[in-house]
């Protein structure tokens, strides 16, 4: 997907560069270094043309020989100076560029970590990663060395013209005409160049999706007798690219000789006045080739500065962003008195935490989420410690809306929720999340190891308990029988890994957190049977002694709780035990038996 | 095996320029112009300081010097210097209109490669046969057709232009400078040697490290984006803490890789400037040593220092490429990969002849390799017009069995006759455009619903995309989303439930007005009364069609003429509703499950 959206024509905005400076003045010792490096490296490439105009002048012109060795040894210096202040610069602006981008990406995640999931529901992870990797790395590499390049070239351009100055100050200023319209040509084209080079890359990007459709729709392609058609439409797409390319880079092939040549007018200007001088004896033939090596070395500082102009609003762009995500307000946080008491998610004070019984009450809860219905209305419940509730209805019923407010992840709009009689905002999040056990209707696993994952809420479990959990749930069988058994890689997101055999690891995660509360998201997908005994056995050795909320689609869960309640627009529809339900021959006898029949027929025929 | 599949990678080379050779010839022209000229401008410089401001004798051919005798000689030059000047610019515009004329041809012949490439590869894929892509990894093929055309094409746009300056140049420069003075040229050229083999072996050791950075980077995004994806996993559980020690780690090692390199780029960019300046100085210093001696002349003095000077970026650009080449051979290897994967070919004669007509199944058996065998000798009519339900189960090779009649797959033993011809004689096209087929999970094309329904006839009217719809029971679904018809779907659009997705399918098969159409399964994330709706509306439709359902609803299956039910790729039972009715077997037994609705006792037992 397309995330890497470019930005609009926009102004200068002070805010977000004051913000950025901000980030950089953190750095100030660095900026310091860099700032006397690019001085001495300009002043030595401003020298150059000096110390040849010196051996000209005492050496070539005057025939003598005797000063040779003494320049010789002051070149070297000169060289081995600028060659350190080269490698120093370059150091310090890598060192400024990691740490503008540590800064602000840790900042960024720091905030992530903290910001309310109602976020996430509508922000893309796409989006979100874009921010994270590439718009930081962008910006902080245009900060650390668009910054570097005008310190060197300010320097540069500014001790040239002194330098011609001081040689010359008649002959200087008649040189210097070209530079006015040099930069204002240098900027217009690096405008142009880079806007040319954003269509280029969004039509690249194009090619790329264009390939994807290919070859994901390649069965449909086939079966619709459309490959000729598609061929021809990425013809066409290809042609737009190879247009844009060839635009693009002819933008820049009729850009760098106008520079060049107008630069050339500026070192004919001093061939012609400075040789009329020589004849006139009123300047040495040195000075005319000092002259001539600072005109044709003028331009390309004066071309720099161009482009790092151009690029500031691809920087700003990026920071506007990242900032933006970074401002998103923390919705759902802790009062100080909380935090007070209880200490932060990165600094809890777990001394002064209730040992939490597992009562859940809702109480005239009503939510809605910020733009939209009311989802849940004057819902009213309560469940005893370790009891277990079967959530059942209709996609947007309301069901995960329950869930998300007995995790906190949401809070009521009105009404309370309480957990052991107290409303849990009087309680820090993460006391709650710390006896929250939740299992996905899709595992998420982390990449590590199988261990790891178990371990995941306890990194200090040992491995007698790490086993434990995973043979409660039937896990450890499996797990002796990969590779590397508990310390075989998951994969990305678990990829190495069967669906059933995710479900496995992460109730094992969840037996060995040892929550209060459980949340189970089951599963819709059906997997082989041998998995799926194992995976009823495992829920039910989970749910024991557990206060549990359940959205459930499996019979054999939603028979086993201890209520069920169905949940239609946001009521309670019916309440009771399987039985009662059952009597009333109501919505639930009716879900109930259709979900049966479709039960047994995918055992007929999957089985 | 070496040497054919170089000869291969030329082939595709040979191939893919086809068109573009000539303007990369302009394209080398153009530089070794430009770098004559820009090679003569600095003895135009030295020949005015030399001969015209000294009066001592330049280093220039003597034709030069005859055009400066008839115009008048020195003095004439004197009292009109702008004629040196004049001629100097006159060299420099020269100069950047070969520049201009270089970009352009390059831009030309290396962006038209990458399009020639581009478009080869995607024909290929559109062709190769159906089951190459059940077996590949998308992401692979795309990154291939991506990056490694981009190595290929940055090696002939920029690379390879590059190589042929640095040659040029360094070739006139030794010449021009051998021409004055041997032993200068030598002493000139010192750090040569140096400096290529620097910069080679620096960019090699670089490459690993490069490597690892990417996979730095890889392992942040990676530890990114699973705590984004899995947030709720890390809150239920209370686990900001250890999240961010994870993250900041990542990030440390990413950093600091990074820094590493920017570290050792520092070394090397420093480390070899002073090797350039020092070359700089040493010419310097030796010239001017020479010029007092009286050995040289001032504006050889000037020249030298310029002409080392200007060879030496190139000299260190050279080692880069060098040490980056081997990338664009690995690329165009791995390209060539793709592109030698066999076309699908006719098997027969490639009849076009007319499909109206009886389908015979006459002992298929079929197996995606020698090893097992997915159907086994399957065989049944089908008279034209009939309606056929096919049960089966997962893996029972149900969708196979009307993949063979595609052609698809083709079949290991027995065949397929329709009207007559044996369907490997009929022409793929023919056949597919005869045959319209709804597959389980259909793909939408990433644009419009309206483009996705007449995608294979975009000169259908707007009425006959709405009746399709309307029969696909998707209109009214269409007309509730803000744009209606011209509702982005795909990737970048709006993401269609599944049963949408199905209908629009459906609607889509249904403009290509087949005498034969297939459903796989294809309603099956469609609510039952829709699926009624949508088999009542085919009825009424359909005239002549003969038709495939592919379904596990016996609602669906019962009003087909002829219903297969096929086990383990074997026919096991065939017959009309009423037959297998009769008969114990799959089918009885699935009707009896969804025929009970309401009946509690069942459920209870």
């Amino acid at each position: 997907m397309d995330y890497e959206q470019d930005f609009t024509d926009s102004k200068v905005d002070l805010k977000i560069w004051k913000r950025l400076i901000g980030y950089s003045f953190r750095n100030w010792k660095l900026l310091l270094i860099l700032l006397v490096g690019q001085m001495v490296t300009a002043l030595v490439d401003i020298s150059y043309p000096l110390m040849q105009k010196y051996a000209i002048d005492n050496f070539a012109v005057a025939g003598n020989t005797s000063g040779i060795p003494v320049f010789g040894i002051m070149y070297a210096l000169l060289v081995l100076v600028q060659a350190a202040s080269v490698i120093i610069f370059i150091t310090v602006a890598g060192k400024l560029e990691m740490n503008v981008s540590y800064a602000i990406r840790d900042e960024a995640y720091y905030h992530l970590q903290r910001l309310q999931l109602s976020y996430y529901d509508k922000t893309p992870v796409g989006y979100m990663m874009a921010r994270m990797v590439s718009d930081i790395m962008r910006l902080s590499e245009l900060v650390a060395w668009s910054l570097t390049d005008i310190l060197w070239a300010g320097f540069y351009v500014i001790g040239c013209i002194i330098s011609m100055l001081s040689l010359n100050w008649k002959l200087a200023l008649l040189v210097l005409i070209v530079v006015p319209p040099l930069a204002v040509m240098c900027f217009f084209f690096q405008r142009i160049i880079l806007k040319n080079q954003r269509i280029v890359r969004k039509t690249n990007s194009r090619i790329t999706s264009a390939y994807n459709e290919g070859i994901m729709g390649a069965m449909t392609t086939k079966t619709l007798v459309r490959e000729d058609k598609n061929c021809e439409e990425f013809q066409a797409l290809s042609s737009t690219m190879k247009k844009a390319a060839v635009k693009s880079q002819v933008l820049s092939a009729t850009f760098m000789p106008l520079v060049m040549i107008l630069g050339s007018i500026g070192t004919s200007i001093a061939l012609g006045k400075g040789s009329v001088e020589v004849l006139g004896g009123t300047i040495s033939l040195g000075m005319l080739s000092a002259f001539l090596s600072y005109t044709s070395q003028f331009f390309e500082p004066v071309q720099q500065l161009a482009r790092i102009f151009a690029e500031m609003q691809t920087a700003q762009a990026s920071a506007e962003r990242v900032f933006n995500m970074m401002d998103t307000e923390i919705d759902i946080s802790d009062t100080p008195e909380v935090i007070e008491k209880y200490g932060d998610i990165f600094d809890p004070k777990e001394e002064n935490w209730e040992p939490m019984e597992g009562k859940v009450e809702f109480e005239h809860v009503s939510f809605q989420y910020k733009e939209g219905q009311k989802v849940l209305d004057d819902f009213s419940l309560t469940v005893e410690p370790g009891k277990s509730v079967a959530l059942v209805g209709e996609t947007g019923a309301g069901k995960s809306t329950i869930v998300n407010l007995v995790c906190r992840f949401y809070e009521p709009t009105e009404g309370r929720v309480l957990i052991d009689g107290r409303d849990y905002r009087e309680r820090s999040q993460l006391w709650l999340e710390k006896n929250l056990g939740y299992m996905l209707q899709t595992p998420h696993l982390f990449s590590g190891t199988i261990k790891d994952n178990i371990a995941y809420a306890r990194k200090d479990a040992t491995m007698d308990e790490i086993r434990e959990a995973a043979r409660l749930v039937h896990a450890e069988e499996f797990i002796l029988n990969t590779k590397d058994g508990y310390d075989t890689q998951v994969g990305e997101g678990g990829v190495l890994l069967s669906t059933g055999q995710k479900q496995l690891i992460c109730f094992a995660r969840v037996v060995l957190a040892d929550p209060r509360i459980f949340i189970l998201d089951e599963a819709t997908a059906s997997i082989d049977t041998e998995t799926e005994q194992y995976i009823q056995q495992a829920i039910t050795k989970v749910l024991e002694g557990r206060t549990s909320f359940i959205v459930a689609h499996r019979l054999s869960t939603i028979r086993n709780s201890d209520r069920i309640l169905v949940i239609d627009a946001g009521k309670i529809l019916e309440s009771g035990t399987h039985e009662e339900l059952m009597e009333k021959k109501g919505e639930y006898f009716k879900l109930y038996t259709n979900q049966f029949r479709e039960d047994s027929q995918d055992r007929l025929l999957n089985g | 095996m070496e040497k054919k599949n170089k000869g291969r990678k030329f082939s595709i080379l040979l191939e893919i320029t086809k068109g573009y050779k000539k303007y990369f010839l302009l394209g080398a022209a153009a530089v070794i112009l430009s770098a004559l000229v820009a090679y003569l401008s600095p003895i135009i410089t030295s020949f005015t300081l030399d001969y015209v401001l000294q009066g001592k004798e330049p280093s220039v051919p003597p034709f030069v010097m005859k055009a400066v005798e008839v115009l008048g000689g020195r003095e004439f030059l004197m009292r009109n210097i702008w004629i040196c000047v004049l001629t100097f610019l006159m060299f420099r515009i020269f100069d950047g209109i070969f520049v201009h004329i270089r970009g352009r041809s390059v831009a030309q012949s290396s962006e038209g490669l990458a399009k020639n490439l581009r478009d080869r590869l995607y024909e290929h894929l559109q062709n190769v046969p159906y089951d190459y892509h059940k077996h590949v990894s998308t992401g692979d093929l795309i990154q291939r057709c991506t990056s490694d055309v981009e190595t290929v094409r940055r090696f002939f746009g920029v690379q390879l232009i590059e190589i042929i300056r640095i040659l040029v140049v360094m070739g006139m420069t030794i010449s021009i400078m051998s021409a004055i003075d041997v032993r200068m040229t030598l002493i000139s050229m010192i750090s040569f040697p140096f400096l290529i083999g620097t910069s080679f072996l620096y960019f090699r050791h670089v490459m690993h490290i490069f490597r690892e950075a990417d996979e730095a980077e890889g392992v942040l995004s990676n530890v990114i984006q699973e705590n984004l994806t899995g947030v709720r996993v890390v809150r239920a559980f209370g686990q900001q803490k250890n999240e961010m020690d994870k993250f900041e780690e990542a990030h440390r090692v990413y950093s600091d890789l990074n820094y590493k390199i920017t570290k050792q780029m520092g070394l090397f960019w420093g480390g070899t400037d002073a090797m350039s300046y020092m070359q700089i100085c040493i010419t310097l210093v030796f010239s001017s040593l020479f010029a007092a001696r009286g050995e040289l002349s001032v504006g050889d003095v000037v020249l030298f220092t310029s002409y080392s000077g200007m060879v030496m970026w190139p000299v260190r650009a050279l080692g880069r490429i060098l040490a980056d080449m081997g990338r664009a051979t690995v690329a165009l290897g791995r390209l060539q990969e793709i592109l030698d994967v066999p076309l699908e070919e006719e098997p027969g004669k490639a009849l076009t002849p007319d499909m109206e007509g009886d389908i015979v199944f006459d002992h298929v058996c079929f197996g995606y390799d020698e090893y097992d065998d997915v159907l086994k000798d399957i065989s049944f009519t089908v008279k034209k017009g009939m309606t056929v339900g096919i049960l089966g189960s997962t893996g029972s090779g149900k969708s196979s069995l009307v993949q063979l009649l595609q052609r698809l797959y083709r079949v290991t033993a027995g065949k397929i006759t329709i009207n007559g011809t044996d369907i490997n004689d009929i022409d793929a096209k023919h056949l597919r455009r005869n045959i319209g087929i709804v597959l389980q999970e259909p793909f939408l094309y990433s644009r419009t619903i309206l483009e996705n329904i007449r995608i294979v006839d975009s000169s259908a009217s707007e009425e006959e995309v709405y009746h399709a719809a309307k029969l696909a029971a998707v209109h009214d679904a269409i007309m509730e989303f803000e744009k209606g018809y011209d509702t982005l779907v795909g990737e970048r659009g709006v993401t269609l439930s599944g049963g949408q997705q199905q209908r629009v399918a459906i609607a889509r098969t249904l403009m290509q007005k087949t005498p034969i159409l297939v459903f796989d399964d294809s309603m099956s994330a469609v609510d039952t009364e829709t699926d009624a709706q949508i088999r009542s509306a085919l009825k009424g439709n359909r005239g002549e069609n003969t038709m495939f359902i592919i379904s596990h609803r016996i609602n669906t299956l019962c009003e087909a003429d002829l219903i297969l039910v096929l086990e383990n790729g074997r026919l096991t039972q065939m017959g009309t509703h009423e037959e297998l009715l009769a008969e114990d077997g799959l089918y009885r037994r699935i009707a009896v499950i969804q025929d009970m609705a309401g009946n509690e006792e069942e459920v209870r037992g």
